[in-house]
């Protein structure tokens, strides 16, 4: 990364989802242990659960002015609402990231990541977990940005105590499955 | 650490550690107020603003603070002013719709001469509104109070500025005696991003004038006299005080009551305040060497309105100078005359329809040849809007 050069993520889905938190850990992993600047803002409706629910991490190395995603570098979409609404954002070498039991439609031809986060935490014990597996997932995307090590340790400082364990397995799951996957391509 | 006793009981409370730490505006406000000395927070929770207060409610505690959620917005400011006069620190944080319903303790405090603090994480309104981000409160900073009474409102644009200007609003408010306000708003409230605390012996924490301090006794004491800024006993250290928002003398006193004697008092509140403005507001500013065209904002537009005027400095090759306002009241006319010579077009980015444009026209009435307001609703103005405004209207 340049510097100056801005790196912008975007999650979105449904509250409920983790949106917020994957954001909220990202944003602190590329500050606190990269030693990058980062601004994490959220975007919500006036319901909580279930309602469209959107987080943006911008990272730079340098001063970060406007802190929200001009043309996004990654999209999360834990939804099919969420891909449709934000998918025209995405730069046409983005990194897109769905779940594929709820994203269904990607655009013809453009090669994504597939990770059913929401039945691996199931798995795992609980489906709240799934953000962690997002967040394992994007620390193998991104291995080339930030450490491992660094998500996992802001997971663990972000999530309550007594579900630290099961978080980062989760987290090992999703890093798993991109390890091991391959890129689909969208008919 | 910060060591408070309350009766029988030793609170050691643990301010936040000097260095980097990634914080929501909202939790930087609270720690940058327990620095300050807050002891009392009075609220009532409402969307965007309840962070700070659940914050607050999470971390006061701990210091041996009072923490109360009340049951509305009036009885919160005014548990404010009976605090102050305690002797407590004491802050509250609501959001447009509470805040209009703040307005009468404010304008008692303005009157009564009591220091606190009211944050306004705004929301876009009238009525209820909507939930999302705002600047349209920053006319009822000044004006939406009755009666005339100068304020003192800051617009902070980042999680660091939540933290210094929380610290900031404390000291002026026990230093001019008054209520300071400090218009935020949702998207800075609940941003994340890095903050640095300096080393906690550097901040400086301002105090108020107290009249044992200056040799006054209880017998000569005026309440609201002596100084321009008036010393303040507490309650219960011996001074006799009428705490009285109707007009008053000196000493108190609302017999006798006279026109000159009212006028004395609001002129003094006045004098005080906007007498002040060099020594209290404070802008910043970039490019203004040779600068064509100016863009003037504040709070989190500020962020947008650095990206964009680099932009099209950087792409176009507009010479576009940048002003923000950290203070919005009292307004800095003299400060803006001083940084600008003459421009062409001064462009007013706000997420209103147009407030601050309005002091900002009158200030620079003979230094420019037009002033654009970019207004916004209820979202953050993305840069690609203020570009293609000044290109717009540099290039015709």
């Amino acid at each position: 990364m340049k510097k100056d050069n801005r790196f912008e993520i975007r999650i979105a889905g449904f509250g409920g989802q983790g949106v917020v938190t994957i954001g909220k850990v990202l944003g602190s992993a590329f500050t606190i242990y990269e030693g990058l600047n980062s601004v994490n803002t959220r975007s919500y409706g006036p319901e909580s659960r279930g309602g469209a629910c959107r987080s943006e991490v911008v990272v730079s190395q340098g001063e970060i002015h406007y802190p929200s995603v001009r043309k996004a570098d990654v999209l999360v979409a834990l939804s099919q609402t969420a891909l449709d609404k934000y998918m025209k954002d995405l730069k046409e070498d983005g990194i897109l990231l769905v779940d594929p039991n709820s994203v269904k439609d990607v655009p013809k031809g453009f090669v994504y990541f597939k990770v059913p986060a929401m039945e691996i935490a199931h798995s795992v014990g609980n489906v709240k977990f799934q953000n962690s597996v997002v967040l394992g997932a994007l620390a193998a995307i991104l291995e080339s940005m930030i450490k491992k090590e660094s998500l996992k340790l802001a997971v663990s400082e972000n999530v309550p105590p007594n579900t630290i364990e099961k978080n980062i397995e989760a987290f090992e799951a999703g890093w798993a499955r991109i390890v091991t996957a391959k890129l689909a391509v969208a008919e | 650490m910060d060591e408070t006793v309350l009766g029988e009981k030793k609170y050691r409370g643990e301010f936040i550690k000097p260095g980097r730490h990634y914080l929501e505006g909202s939790e930087a406000c609270v720690e940058g107020a327990l620095l300050a000395g807050m002891k009392v927070y009075a609220g009532y929770p409402i969307t965007p603003a309840s962070e700070i207060m659940e914050h607050a409610s999470r971390r006061l505690p701990q210091f041996g603070g009072r923490f109360i959620q009340m049951e509305d917005e009036i009885s919160a400011a005014c548990t404010l002013i009976g605090a102050s006069w305690a002797g407590a620190k004491a802050m509250t944080a609501t959001s447009s719709p509470g805040f209009s319903l703040m307005q009468e303790a404010i304008s008692f405090s303005i009157m009564t001469e009591t220091p606190l603090v009211i944050v306004d994480v705004q929301r876009p309104g009238p009525g209820q509104g909507y939930i999302t981000t705002s600047q349209e409160d920053v006319m009822q900073a000044r004006y939406g109070h009755h009666g005339e009474g100068p304020i003192i409102a800051l617009a902070p644009s980042s999680v660091q500025d939540m933290f210094e200007l929380t610290i900031e609003a404390f000291n002026l408010s026990e230093k001019w005696r008054t209520p300071v306000l400090i218009m935020a708003e949702e998207t800075v409230a609940h941003m994340r991003e890095q903050l640095i605390v300096p080393e906690l012996d550097t901040i400086e924490i301002i105090g108020r004038k107290k009249p044992q301090g200056l040799g006054i006794t209880p017998e000569n004491y005026l309440p609201y006299g002596h100084e321009l800024v008036p010393p303040m006993a507490n309650f219960g250290e011996g001074y006799n005080i009428n705490h009285v928002s109707l007009a008053h003398h000196a000493d108190g006193n609302v017999g006798n009551y006279s026109l000159k004697a009212h006028r004395e008092n609001i002129e003094r509140l006045h004098q005080k305040i906007e007498g002040s403005v060099n020594e209290i507001a404070r802008v910043e500013s970039q490019f203004l060497g040779d600068c064509d065209h100016v863009l003037i904002c504040y709070g989190s537009v500020a962020r947008t309105g650095l990206e964009a005027v680099k932009e099209v400095r950087e792409l176009h090759g507009i010479k576009m100078g940048f002003i923000r306002l950290v203070t919005l009241w009292p307004f800095p006319e003299e400060i803006l005359r001083n940084l600008i010579s003459t421009v062409k077009t001064v462009f007013v980015p706000e997420m209103n329809l147009g407030m601050m444009k309005h002091p900002i026209a009158e200030a620079l009435r003979d230094k420019c040849d037009q002033v654009i307001s970019i207004p916004e609703i209820g979202a953050l103005h993305n840069p690609e809007k203020l570009v293609d405004k000044v290109l717009e209207v540099s290039t015709c």
